[in-house]
């Protein structure tokens, strides 16, 4: 029989030691988000105003520069555009990857390919648009909707993976148990699958919608920016993040500072947006 | 479709293993018809739904790999039959094999036939949905569907299946009662099925799949996840249940095969060894290797 003895005092310092390293790590990691925050609070709340909030950006380099109504309007216009294409497609893909494709040769090839898309960087997917839709000519020149397309093209990989790890664990019992019953598979999908994976879906279609929202690169030379509101998406149209961009490059303070009450407001907005989708798929997994 | 008693309150058909003929007892190559009634009850048919299935020659097979290999026997009409069999003898695979589940899994195959009142389920053409319609099955883990209330389990079938002009509370109800889990839910049908206990869970998959008025009901292990007086309640439930559906219950437990079962078939490595009325497959067996098994020397 093995004796019973006191934890060693070698065992009690590694403890220690390790324990510190892994909240050090912890602490390091969290002090350039905490500095993002303070900065983005600090110099962003100061921009805003009502009059902020509800003018468009004037383009004069003196006197009033105005504030970010078209930038918002248009970030919230060309996001939803993006996200109507991307997130059903990319939950179909996934779908057709989980259900249907399963480890067959077609499935795999395309899981290679989003794998791939998921790495390639934002602003070619803005030159590809610039190129196939801009430079082509005959679909006209910058366009809210090419800017819509060039971000669904970003988000589409993000939500087929996650959606697709969201599908994978709905369990196999409850697919069999449908077909059992004599359920075609569509409608086993519609009514069992999706409903079973529902928070899950909206979780992962909401974090490729905060990539996207946050976009400057593929919207720069496609829906490129106008100062004045419009909601037509066959016109150029201002965003936050290029609001952004062009803000921070002027010399004049008050411009700068629009910069940083915009940043503000696209953070506060994903966040917002988060919060109610959160609140949103709460309610429907207890109903 | 077959009429069905709107009576659940039928007398229930009595039957003892003594009472049972030896039908087809020990040759699986039997080749009789499956609607034809072992114990020459006409009147016992008459009032009830359940379908005879029986198999010809029925391989799986897992990729190359052989799970089944020529099994033949009948399950007889409103008869519950036993299948047991050490760990990996293939009683699982063959009775998935019937409702064509077995085809789900990725590089699974089959051979053979597998009648359904005569009807090859394999047949060409053959809408594999309305297979699983006629054939229901119940699972080794209670899986009831997880975002749906106790009322949308039970209905889930109908919707799932599309059936149209059914009164769905009416139904709901029956399928309930024939359960025996109404009493115990009736007051709160809009809650979560997965709120209840296991047992209560397994009993509501079985609303579920009687709902949909099956005539054949596959149990796939239905107790091995569940205590002993949950166990206790499903094999009641199951002597209640042949009197409208014939009945194949997978089982590791031998005493449960003992209980419920008017007939047992024992498998070994994917063949049927034997086959034939419960009490003679526990007491007399005429194979050596069933009567290793039953005696608890191997398996």
């Amino acid at each position: 029989m093995s004796e019973l003895v006191p934890i060693s005092a070698r065992r009690r310092r590694t403890d220690v030691m390790m324990r510190g390293l892994l909240a050090t790590g912890t602490m390091l990691a969290l002090v350039p988000l905490g500095f993002i925050l303070y900065y983005l609070v600090r110099r962003g709340l100061g921009a805003w105003s009502w009059h902020f909030f509800t003018s468009d950006p004037t383009g004069r380099f003196l006197g009033d520069p105005g504030g970010i109504k078209s930038a918002i309007i248009g970030t919230i216009l060309i996001v939803a555009l993006a996200t109507v294409i991307a997130v059903p497609l990319g939950i179909a893909v996934a779908l057709y990857l989980v259900e249907y494709g399963k480890r067959g040769r077609l499935a795999n090839i395309v899981r290679y390919f989003i794998d791939v898309m998921t790495g390639v960087p934002s602003i070619v997917f803005g030159l590809f648009i610039y190129i196939v839709l801009i430079l082509s000519g005959g679909l006209g020149g910058f366009a809210a909707w090419k800017g819509s397309i060039a971000l669904a093209l970003l988000m589409l990989p993000v939500v087929t993976r996650s959606s697709e790890v969201v599908l994978d664990l709905v369990p196999n019992g409850l697919r069999e148990a449908g077909l059992a019953l004599g359920s075609p598979r569509w409608r086993l999908i519609l009514r069992v699958v999706l409903p079973t994976a529902l928070p899950g879906l909206i979780t992962g279609s909401l974090l490729a919608i905060a990539r996207a929202a946050g976009e400057t690169a593929p919207l720069l030379f496609t829906a490129f920016a106008v100062n004045a509101t419009t909601f037509n998406i066959g016109r150029q149209m201002n965003s936050l993040p290029i609001q952004i961009f062009n803000d921070v490059r002027q010399a004049q303070d008050r411009i700068v500072d629009r910069a940083w009450g915009g940043a503000l407001t696209l953070v506060v907005m994903i966040l917002l947006a988060t919060l109610v989708a959160r609140l949103i798929s709460r309610r429907s997994h207890k109903a | 479709m077959n009429t069905r008693p709107a009576n659940p309150q039928e007398p229930v058909h009595v039957i003892t293993p003594e009472s049972i003929p030896d039908w087809g007892a020990v040759n699986p190559r039997r080749t009789a018809g499956p609607s034809e009634d072992p114990t020459g009850d006409a009147a016992s048919n008459a009032v009830a739904g359940g379908m005879g299935v029986e198999l010809r020659d029925l391989h799986a097979y897992y990729g190359q790999q052989p799970a089944v290999r020529g099994v033949s026997l009948t399950f007889a009409p409103n008869r519950v039959t036993a299948i047991i069999g050490p760990s990996g003898c293939g009683k699982s695979t063959m009775v998935r094999c019937i409702n064509r589940m077995h085809e789900e899994i990725a590089g699974a195959s089959t051979t053979g036939q597998v009648l359904l009142d005569g009807r090859d389920v394999y047949e060409h053409g053959l809408d594999v949905v309305s297979v699983r319609r006629a054939i229901g099955m119940v699972f080794q883990k209670p899986n009831p569907f997880p975002t749906m209330s106790i009322f949308d389990n039970v209905a889930a079938g109908l919707r799932l299946t599309g059936t149209k002009g059914v009164d769905l509370q009416e139904r709901v109800e029956q399928s309930l009662v024939g359960a025996g889990l109404w009493d115990e839910v009736k007051d709160r049908l809009g809650s979560a099925g997965a709120g209840l206990s296991g047992g209560q869970q397994q009993r509501l998959c079985i609303a579920r799949t009687i709902a949909v008025e099956p005539d054949v009901i596959l149990m796939d292990e239905p107790c091995s996840a569940l205590d002993p007086i949950a166990t206790l309640r499903i094999e009641e439930l199951i002597d209640v249940l042949k009197e409208r559906y014939t009945i194949v219950i997978v089982t590791h437990n031998m005493q449960q095969a003992g209980r419920v079962a008017d007939s047992t078939a024992f498998m070994l490595s994917g063949e049927l060894v034997e086959m034939g009325p419960t009490s003679q497959i526990f007491t007399k067996p005429n194979d050596d290797r069933t009567e290793q098994y039953v005696s608890g020397r191997f398996g």
